[in-house]
């Protein structure tokens, strides 16, 4: 069953429907990498939130006029002003006022949403109303999604990629450097500007498929995760792009394999399971990747201190470098040091030595900065200088 | 705006001047809420000198280098650069921001960072080539990272990390460098390192401004200082402006408002 729906062979609705997904987590992996980046991620769900009343008052508009108020190109274009005059709101707020950028947030997002809801109350009381299903806004509906809106999808998602590719300097350096972007000659103000007019873009064609509460979930886990996977931004923003797309082609699938299952959460959960892959599993950056950093460095630091204790002749009283002694072959049980161990130990006390010399010698202030008690001298020094400090060095010390 | 309150020959002798100077500023007053953190500053910068600006702390020093480049908006004054307004000549200045202006974990490498001083070069779509490459490097190779070219930024040490943006600053091939706070908690040898490449740009012409804060190294680092404490309290050579008293003027507490007033309306 869920094969049938990966290769879009579960009927015309479900394919338009995985389709559209996949579109629509493409554009907005790819549109919220840069939110993420200039850490703006929530102004996200600030617009969001006020595209509805922007829905309630188009179809009341459309209704007015005699028309069906059904029509979708008529419902986002509502969406997508009011959605604009909430960013502005924000803006506002955050420039003109003391306001933080969370409080001001906080304010249009709730103000917003809960005015949209008053006038979806108004529109279920209105005898067009009851049929016009405003409410799969909130939620997302896809279960009559029409070719026209996965056409719209396509012509979107390509619009967004067209014009991140066209701004990715300028939105790079507005999110690294701002000052620097200034001086560039590139406003950052205009360019966050362009950012969230993608932004909402996404948002307001994404409406439909998971809903205005879950999209900010579409526009900020992708990064999020991407991140987790690079160190660059261009990679970043294709990384997240694939992920976002992935996950809504599979939650897509997987919501169409039962008639129960909705396509916005399910598209949302399957990008957390992406997350939380990465989370834990990617190099570099997850968590077990840090964890084994962290112990294989606390292991060189345990032996490194018992090679210096061995070397001074002082008994090893913690445990855990008695073991890595041992492991090692450097210690027998008794604590008492093999040959290996000894021999271990005088290069290590040599090293130490050598450090000494070199970290107060301003000659040396580099290779001394290098110094963290870990690397061996031998990998800071070339061979002349490190003949340089043995010279120095000199009476050679007796090895004991 | 100050101008007009000067009288018509020393008028003709400042547009001369201001024409010459790489970067001059005139009247200048910036402010954050209703304090002036700049008042009235007046300003002509030395061309192929470096130039200090010294003051002690909330004087104003960032504020006249974030003004100077259009990062902050004043409330009054103009910036000239070469006699010309400063959106013409964006090409001109280079900038190294103060270090904790930064996102540190910024998916970005030493070597992406260096290509954004080449951003302006590039435009919008411009391809990166093997020769742009090649210019990022030759410029790390000048501050000592060659290196760390793929390290991830957040993983440099500070004195590393002003190398790399002071390396940005060169692949711009500007007229002028502006370096906020250059030598703010970096270790010894990039301090050197960061001078010699300083000097090296002199030498060549180009002229350098620096937020400064080590009194001490000002006189064997720069030729010119600005002495800044909200205002300009005295600017020129190091040898005839950087005496005991101006710097007692500067550092001496802070300033009585009537006493601002009076220097702001004179000129």
């Amino acid at each position: 069953m869920l094969a049938d729906a990966l290769l879009f062979q579960l009927g015309y609705n479900a394919s338009l429907v995985t389709l559209g997904a996949l579109l629509l987590g493409i554009a907005a992996g790819v549109a919220g990498t840069f939110l993420f980046l200039r850490k703006r991620a929530l102004v996200s769900d600030a617009i969001s939130h006020a595209t509805l009343p922007g829905v309630g008052l188009a179809f009341i508009c459309m209704v007015a006029m005699g028309g069906d108020g059904r029509s979708l190109a008529g419902l986002l274009l509502g969406a997508a002003l009011s959605a604009g005059i909430g960013l502005l709101c924000v803006q506002w707020l955050t420039r003109r006022t003391r306001l933080g950028e969370d409080a001001a947030i906080g304010a249009v997002l709730s103000v917003f949403f809960g005015f949209g809801i008053v006038i979806l109350t108004v529109v279920q009381t209105m005898n067009a109303g009851r049929q016009a299903g405003l409410e799969g806004f909130l939620l997302g509906s896809t279960a009559g999604m029409l070719r026209s809106e996965a056409l719209l999808l396509a012509v979107s998602a390509s619009l967004v990629l067209v014009l991140v590719l066209l701004l990715r300097r300028p939105l790079t350096l507005a999110a690294f450097d701002p000052g620097f972007s200034e001086v560039t000659g590139w406003r950052p103000g205009l360019i966050d500007l362009g950012m969230m007019g993608i932004v909402l873009l996404v948002t307001v064609v994404g409406l439909k498929v998971v809903g205005l509460i879950l999209i900010v979930a579409l526009l900020i886990v992708p990064p999020v995760t991407a991140r987790f996977w690079s160190e660059r931004v261009d990679v970043v923003v294709i990384v997240s792009g694939v992920l976002g797309g992935l996950a809504g082609y599979l939650g897509a699938a997987i919501s169409a394999t039962a008639p129960a299952l909705p396509t916005g959460p399910i598209v949302v959960l399957v990008s957390f399971a992406l997350f939380g892959i990465s989370l834990l599993c990617a190099p570099g950056r997850g968590v077990f990747a840090s964890m084994v950093r962290h112990q294989r460095y606390q292991r060189r630091v345990h032996l490194r201190q018992g090679l210096l204790a061995l070397a001074s002749g002082q008994p090893i009283y913690e445990r855990l470098t008695h073991r890595l002694l041992r492991r090692a072959g450097w210690i027998r049980a008794d604590g008492v040091a093999t040959a290996d161990g000894q021999a271990a130990a005088s290069k290590a006390q040599l090293d130490e030595t050598r450090w000494a010399l070199v970290r107060s010698d301003r000659a040396y202030a580099t290779a001394a900065a290098r110094y963290d008690g870990l690397t061996a001298i031998e990998d800071v020094l070339t061979p002349d200088q490190l003949s340089d400090v043995d010279a120095r060095l000199a009476p050679p010390q007796a090895v004991t | 705006m100050n101008i007009a309150l000067v009288s018509e020959q020393a008028g003709a002798a400042d547009r001369a001047a201001r024409t010459a100077s790489p970067l001059s500023v005139r009247g200048l007053t910036v402010s954050y809420g209703e304090t002036p953190a700049l008042f009235s500053a007046d300003v002509t910068v030395r061309g192929g000198a470096m130039t200090a600006i010294v003051g002690p702390n909330g004087a104003g020093k960032s504020t006249l280098l974030k003004a100077a480049l259009g990062v902050v908006k004043p409330l009054a004054g103009s910036v000239a650069v070469f006699g010309q307004p400063l959106s013409k000549m964006r090409d001109a200045i280079a900038y190294v921001p103060q270090r904790a202006s930064v996102d540190w974990d910024f998916p970005t490498r030493v070597i992406d960072v260096v290509m954004m001083g080449l951003y302006r070069d590039l435009g919008l779509l411009g391809r990166v080539r093997a020769h742009h490459r090649a210019r990022a490097m030759a410029c790390l190779e000048r501050v000592g990272m060659t290196d760390f070219a793929t390290r991830q930024i957040g993983q440099l040490s500070g004195g590393q990390q002003q190398r790399v943006f002071l390396a940005r600053a060169l692949a711009q091939e500007a007229d002028i460098y502006l370096l906020d706070e250059p030598f703010a908690g970096v270790d010894a040898a990039t301090e050197k390192a960061i001078i010699a490449v300083l000097q090296e740009l002199r030498d060549a012409g180009r002229t350098v401004l620096a937020v400064h804060h080590d009194l001490t190294t000002v006189p064997t680092y720069f030729d010119d200082v600005i002495l800044l404490n909200r205002e300009v309290i005295a600017a020129g050579p190091v040898d005839t402006t950087f005496t005991e008293d101006a710097l007692q003027t500067t550092y001496g507490g802070r300033l009585a408002p009537a006493r601002m007033r009076a220097h702001g309306g004179a000129g």
